[in-house]
């Protein structure tokens, strides 16, 4: 293995320290709520700040207290004094801080469940249903319908409307994952081969940024996926672009990369609708150039960072599950053309 | 004296730790390793005595669980399970008895999956890249115990009837290797 598999780019350096500051690509601060449910969450985080920054600065009174006390300068064994009274003050300040903590810890417990209920308490008889697959790693994301031709598959950029309550199917297909994305709600683990629902609502229309957040291997850091929230016309109108097969280039650039495409070992992992190629081990490609990032928000969809993932891979996410393809350069120039047709 | 015994044994297990080593994984196979085979032949026919189109194995992958891992990863996913099942046939023959139509050795299955053999099996040339192609032999051949017990692969993620591929016992390959064929 190299050392690349530490290698941390500015942008995601940023993004950890972000959680609480801001920064990176889409909004991703717990402590900027997009939604009821993040509210909520930032509203305990603040009772909790609060509480505990009584208790610290009492705390650290206590012992500036102590330390100010001048000390004995005697040399032999003081004498033993009873002192009665000096007990009992001692007990009942003992007592009272204990019975103080107990019942703000349980008052803190309390809110935790009251914020859990509410948290959980999201609910519609008409959701917008969307199915989110943890895979190492990426996020496949598809909106099922009942009928089989209107159904959507994408990755790593899951589109929803503005105000209106979102249930995530979540599943994993290999080992356990944990959706999360701080401006919206808080974590719930994928787990393989156990379908649960997960609520969400987002009121503010922008994207937002999320992370894996429980460790799957390798790559753990790299897998990441954005939630564009928008206007219930504008998803609309995504939703209908999206549910169209790849179109016939017209070019003979990109005709011939979508060849290179069709005779390599890219259909053996991919789907793009309207095409031959149809398997579903790696994220479905019908739509590619509509996203912003490939490789699970590792790197900008652009002409250069596509041409560089194909040809290698495993130089920029050691491990992962995508071959590397030493193409010839004209075939990878028409296949990067062809790519960026499918919008 | 009992505590030298067991203070020399304990660093005399210490050092025997400094004798393990650690199964390195190859995420970036050399260049030629990744590319499709392109190589076109549609004769099985040749002069000489060659043998045709056995390529010699590479050891890494007949050594290595994590290539043999993901050689099972592979079996599923680019559906070799699809005509195989999941080592008992089914439209294809069955990988995990010890009959062996066209070779059990390395180089034989791996001609079978990058040309194709007739009545079915279909040429994976310019699909799989050679490295993945053995993969998925070193983990075809672990299906009837042809592999180390140290490098087949434990417990799968899913519920399967059959053991496990580390339980499979070692099964004399029967067939073209000069063996008597086994009774119809």
């Amino acid at each position: 293995m190299t050392g690349a598999a530490f290698f941390i780019t500015s942008d995601q350096f940023h993004c950890g320290v972000s959680l609480l500051v801001g920064g990176g690509p889409g909004r991703h601060r717990m402590l900027d709520p997009a939604g009821p449910q993040a509210g909520n969450i930032e509203w305990l985080y603040w009772v909790i700040f609060w509480i505990l920054l009584v208790v610290f600065v009492l705390t650290i009174a206590g012992f500036a207290r102590a330390a100010a006390r001048t000390r004995t300068s005697a040399t032999e064994m003081l004498p033993i004094v009873k002192d009665p009274e000096g007990d009992r003050r001692a007990h009942w300040a003992v007592g009272s801080a204990v019975a103080v903590t107990v019942l703000t810890l349980f008052a803190i417990l309390v809110m935790s469940v009251i914020t859990g209920k509410k948290v959980e308490g999201l609910t519609s008889q008409n959701p917008i249903t969307i199915q989110v697959i943890g895979h190492q790693w990426w996020w496949e994301v598809i909106y099922p319908n009942a009928q089989a031709d209107q159904t959507v598959t994408t990755a790593n950029e899951i589109h929803v409307p503005v105000g209106k309550p979102i249930v995530l199917l979540t599943n994993s297909a290999d080992v356990i994952h944990s959706f999360w994305a701080p401006s919206i709600n808080g974590k719930r683990d994928l787990l393989p081969g156990y379908s649960s629902a997960f609520w969400i609502q987002i009121d503010q229309p922008g994207v937002y940024h999320g992370q894996c957040a429980e460790f799957c291997g390798l790559q753990h850091a790299h897998m990441g996926f954005s939630i564009v929230a928008e206007s219930a016309s504008a998803f609309a109108q995504w939703q209908e672009r999206q549910l169209k097969p790849a179109p016939d280039p017209a070019d003979p650039e990109p005709r011939r990369g979508r060849q290179v495409f069709l005779t390599h070992a890219c259909l053996m992992c991919h789907t793009i609708r309207g095409t031959g190629a149809g398997s579903r081990f790696g994220p479905d490609l019908t739509h590619l150039a509509s996203r912003s990032m490939i490789a699970a928000e590792t790197l900008p969809n652009t002409r250069g960072a596509l041409a560089g993932w194909i040809v290698d891979p495993q130089r920029i996410k050691p491990g992962n599950q995508m071959t590397p393809n030493p193409l010839e350069p004209d075939d990878l120039e028409a296949l990067v053309s062809y790519l960026g047709t499918l919008n | 004296m009992q505590t030298d015994l067991a203070l020399w044994s304990a660093v005399a297990g210490m050092l025997m730790l400094l004798a393990c080593s650690r199964e390195e994984r190859q995420f970036r196979p050399s260049p030629p390793a990744s590319e499709v085979i392109n190589s076109v032949q549609v004769s099985g026919l040749n002069p000489g005595a060659n043998p045709v189109g056995a390529p010699a194995a590479p050891e890494y992958y007949q050594e290595s669980a994590y290539a043999v891992s993901q050689g099972k990863t592979l079996f599923n996913e680019y559906n070799c399970s699809g005509c195989h099942a999941n080592g008992g046939g089914g439209i294809g023959p069955p990988l995990m008895d010890n009959y062996w139509i066209y070779g059990s050795e390395p180089g034989n299955i791996f001609t079978t999956i990058i040309q194709g053999r007739p009545n079915g099996m279909p040429s994976f040339r310019n699909r799989i890249p050679e490295f993945q192609a053995w993969e998925i032999v070193a983990y075809v051949r672990s299906l009837s115990g042809l592999l180390p017990k140290d490098v087949a692969p434990s417990r799968s993620d899913q519920f399967y009837v059959k053991p496990p591929e580390q339980s499979m016992p070692y099964q004399v390959p029967t067939g073209i290797t000069g063996k008597p064929e086994p009774p119809k």
